[in-house]
């Protein structure tokens, strides 16, 4: 790259932004205010020759940086892809022309508007460098599998089976987890009719045929440290310490304690037992079910459905484990098919058997002469009489049969819950965010899983009911923590086929983020970004805020108390850089610098023009891009005032640029972010959340400035809302013209 | 209680639902019955029944032989088969609900004075005699089925939709005497008493 830094205009005239802008007047803004080295006019810049256009100054060194005003920055991005050349998009088709009505008398406004895009980002790239990557670790093609049950076992098959050597470290003395208890599985093949073989034998029987898995029986983790591509893994038991690329926790899940369920008969007489303790009793038996008690063949049998689940009294799993009906309708079979004639009843409340091959299974259960009551249990008692309330017949019953299953749910083993534990003395983790969890003062009996050396907990973070944290939606895998997968029923209540598949992403997404690591490259959403947070040292006050609010952990601290970052944890989203109050965390390619020079850069007309400026900083993952759908249906205005600027993610909001926009004359500033709370779409799990607490405080700033609070305004914008962004945009139009404009205006 | 009721008590031994299977036409079609309810739901009778159709197969899953036994709901069923056409499991229910009726006559346990009851057995002997129905025979039969005045009462009331009748030759009195049968009588006698002995041996067979 050439040391001098050239910034190359390009201005495309197609898709109509020739006919209804003025592009004379907009090459003159970029080089006369904008100054950048050159710019050119094309009438079809996405094109083989335009690029080519591009291409060859690039390659000339007429090109170091690049200002190309087209079409969205989301659309044609195959076109314009220059490798890691700086370059701003400046959005005249979807941002302007698209979201603006055709109509002479809004001409003039609907050409300001492609002026300031265009002087927004010629100062925006001038901000940019290239980034290159930190080389911070290198290629380490080995997955650490915790856990040796079936989804660890998958996972390890998987990863082997794609050239990546796997290691299991299993706690217990044999592989195969709760399955390895099983007298038979539910059915994964067509016509999902009967319980089949567990496959557990084959697949121990694979793993140790194959020289590239180790497993470690009888073994934990004493201490996990690093990052992706340089994980080190202190694994005790076998008292070695290896390298890892990625790490897959499936340590699955925990029986739900049936002894808090001394109402439905529970340790009151042996013949009510678990699901689990049925498999076992089935697997011993030679020939006839025998019941616990005396021994007596098992004539008639009661499972009683969402024992101690979905229910909210104390001790009891608020959730649906997903698993049991079928595992009932599944045991019920055993019986059938050890004599037809054994009377089988499941009292089930809601009967849920998800998926195609679960229907197919409920009506074999059926077929075979299971009965289904929909009942509600009141009361097993010592003599295993079940009454309940029969919810179709609207009457009381009760059966006395020789057995009583309880189908009862499970416990997922994710280890510390590390934000219950987070440090009340700390100041700046009060200061910081998790107010939501101002009240919890829970005391953890839990033993820590992966013993993280990680400043922020020995664990991977969890998000409601124990399971571990995970975007539901986009990235079922990804937990808070880069480079460790969690798959299973310890990230969600699952089957064993469910299992299987989610072990198979996991394993993919583990054997990716070794790959990325090694190439200095982001995992999701940024896949492939190269910068990664710099932290100017000299300035840092050890607020260690950027180390508490990093949603994924990236930032330990050294012995000094300043931040020590760990590129291959990063997602790159910038929450770090929102929350450094002297702002000196920055990204080659996005940092305080490329926003407030836009905001800078914005003309603000003299307050009699009656024309405000509302500055909208809205989500690059969500709320972008339905504003740029919003244009392309072609019948969504927003407000010709609005000057749009994507950002990483709102936790990336510095709240200087909302200062420095209402200093500079601003009338409003509308920031739109994903959903925030337990069921959110945030693509950085907790950016949209933060930036909803520092905005809470945004307040006192206004006070001093003496604004109105309402000329900022924060909103939760999913992708589909197409209509409600640009709807708040033209609130805040008409707030301002209501309480009038900013008196800020020089 | 009649002495085969008894031995089907003995026999299935709570096991209704395989009773039912055994003994009622397209009885096993119910097992694929997952309750959601839509057959009462369609059913245009079915809020006056004691049980609608769903209850009546929940009881029958659940063993309450007496409740089914011992309602008069089926006998209310007319026939519209809305329920057939919408069951999303294929259960033949107004067949089903028949077959119900049926098994209930003949266990001896079939509602006393029960309308429908009373004209299918009005219906049946009338058909037994010659193999057709004997339109004016059956009507007359139904005039006087609740005793000689009411049926006297009756037809005077309709006298008028009578004479219409005859004149717009939709009734024919000759009919009072013999009326029109099939052509081989004899031919239909015999078919009749085959399946009575059909039905008899498999009685027999389920008793054994």
């Amino acid at each position: 790259m050439a040391d001098e830094m050239k910034v190359a205009g390009y201005i495309c005239t197609g898709c109509g932004i020739g006919d209804r802008l003025d592009a004379g007047q907009l090459e003159m803004i970029a080089t006369r205010e904008g100054r950048i080295a050159s710019c050119k006019q094309h009438e079809f810049l996405c094109s083989a020759e335009g690029v080519k256009m591009i291409k060859d100054d690039i390659d000339s060194g007429e090109a170091t940086h690049l200002m190309i005003a087209a079409c969205s920055r989301r659309a044609k991005t195959d076109a314009f892809s220059f490798g890691e050349i700086p370059m701003a998009r400046a959005n005249l088709r979807e941002g302007v022309i698209w979201i603006r009505p055709e109509d002479p008398e809004q001409d003039e406004t609907t050409q300001e508007m492609a002026d300031d895009y265009i002087r927004m980002a010629c100062n925006e790239v001038k901000q940019m460098n290239k980034p290159e990557r930190s080389g911070e670790q290198e290629l380490n093609k080995n997955i650490l599998v915790v856990g040796g049950g079936v989804t660890g076992m998958t996972a390890a098959i998987e990863a082997s089976k794609a050239g990546y050597p796997a290691t299991i470290v299993e706690k217990s003395d044999h592989l195969g987890g709760a399955l390895a208890g099983f007298s038979k599985k539910v059915p994964s093949k067509a016509p999902y009719a009967e319980p089949e073989d567990t496959g557990i034998a084959e697949m121990i029987a694979a793993i140790e045929a194959d020289d590239t898995i180790t497993v470690h029986l009888n073994s934990k983790l004493a201490k996990t440290s690093g990052a992706p591509g340089r994980f080190v893994a202190e694994i005790e038991g076998a008292g070695v310490t290896s390298e890892f690329g990625a790490i897959i926790q499936a340590t699955g899940f925990t029986p739900y304690d049936a002894n808090n369920l001394p109402e439905l008969g529970y340790g009151k007489t042996p013949d009510v037992v678990t699901q689990l303790e049925l498999e076992a009793l089935v697997k011993d038996a030679d020939g006839a079910i025998k019941r616990p008690s005396d021994g007596k063949e098992v004539e008639s049998v009661v499972f009683v459905q969402c024992a101690g689940q979905r229910s909210t009294k104390e001790n009891h799993l608020e959730y649906c484990s997903g698993f049991c009906c079928t595992t009932s309708i599944k045991q019920a079979m055993y019986f059938k098919e050890a004599n037809g004639d054994i009377n089988t009843t499941i009292l089930f409340d809601d009967l849920r058997t998800p998926g195609a091959a679960g229907e197919d299974f409920y009506r074999a259960g059926q077929e075979a002469g299971v009965t289904f009551r929909k009942g509600k249990v009141s009361e097993v008692d010592g003599s295993l009489n079940v009454k309940f309330d029969d919810l179709i017949l609207g009457m009381e019953d009760n059966i006395q049969p020789d057995l009583v299953v309880l189908a009862t749910g499970m416990v997922p083993n994710s280890g510390v819950n590390i934000e219950a534990i987070a440090p009340k003395d700390d100041e700046e983790a009060e200061a910081g965010e998790q107010t939501e969890n101002d009240d919890v003062v829970a005391v953890i009996d839990a033993e820590s899983i992966l013993n993280l050396d990680y400043r922020q907990g020995p664990d991977v973070p969890q998000l409601v009911n124990g399971f571990t944290d995970s975007h539901f939606i986009c990235f079922p895998y990804e937990t808070r923590r880069t480079g460790i997968y969690t798959a299973g029923p310890v990230r969600r209540p699952m089957d064993v086929e469910q299992a299987k598949s989610d072990a198979m992403g996991a394993a993919m997404k583990a054997i990716q983020a070794a790959e990325n690591a090694a190439l200095g490259r982001a995992a999701h959403p940024r896949s492939g970004d190269l910068s990664f947070p710099k932290f100017r040292l000299e300035g840092c006050t050890q607020c260690k805020r950027c180390t508490v609010e990093c949603p994924f952990g990236a930032i330990n601290e050294d012995e000094k108390g300043y931040p020590q970052f760990n590129e291959a944890r990063c997602r790159r989203c910038g929450t770090c850089m929102g929350a450094c109050p002297v702002r000196v965390i920055s990204f080659e390619n996005y940092n305080i610098m490329t926003v407030s020079e836009q905001i800078k850069n914005v003309d603000i007309p003299d307050e009699f023009d009656e024309k405000p400026r509302i500055l909208v900083l809205a989500c690059e993952n969500d709320a972008y891009p339905a504003l740029d759908m919003a244009a392309a249906t072609g019948k969504i205005e927003y407000s010709a005032f609005a000057r749009v600027i994507p950002v990483r993610c709102l936790g990336s909001v510095s709240t200087i640029w909302i200062q420095e926009s209402l200093d500079s004359g601003f009338d409003g500033v509308v920031l739109m972010g994903c959903k925030k709370g337990a069921d959110y779409q945030c693509h950085f799990v907790k950016g949209s959340e933060m930036a909803h607490y520092r905005m809470g405080k945004i307040g006192d700033t206004l006070e001093t400035l003496s604004l109105e609070k309402e000329r900022v305004a924060i909103y939760e914008v999913a992708i589909t809302d197409i209509e409600k962004a640009p709807q708040y945009i033209n609130d805040m139009a008409a707030t301002i013209e209501e309480i009038g404009m900013s008196p800020f205006k020089f | 209680m009649s002495d085969l009721n008894q031995k089907m008590v003995e026999k299935y031994k709570g096991n209704f639902l395989q009773e039912v299977i055994n003994n009622v036409e397209e009885g096993e079609t119910m097992k694929m019955c997952m309750q959601c309810g839509v057959c009462s739901g369609s059913c245009p009778l079915g809020p006056h029944w004691e049980y609608p159709p769903q209850h009546i197969f929940m009881l029958i899953r659940a063993g309450k032989r007496d409740e089914v036994l011992n309602t008069d709901s089926f006998w209310n069923c007319t026939s519209c088969y809305n329920c057939i056409a919408r069951c999303p499991r294929g259960v033949q229910i107004t067949h089903v609900m028949h077959g119900l009726a049926r098994y209930q006559k003949v266990l001896g346990l079939a509602p006393k004075n029960q309308p429908t009851e009373k004209f299918s057995q009005l219906f049946w002997d009338n058909l037994v005699q010659k193999g057709r129905v004997n339109e004016l025979k059956l009507g007359l039969s139904l005039y006087f089925m609740n005793g000689f005045g009411e049926g006297i009462k009756t037809a005077l009331k309709n006298q008028k939709l009578g004479m219409a009748m005859m004149k717009a030759k939709r009734m024919n009195p000759a009919e009072m005497f013999g009326g029109h049968g099939v052509k081989d009588p004899a031919g239909f006698q015999k078919m009749v008493k085959k399946a009575h002995e059909l039905e008899a041996a498999r009685i027999a067979g389920e008793e054994s």
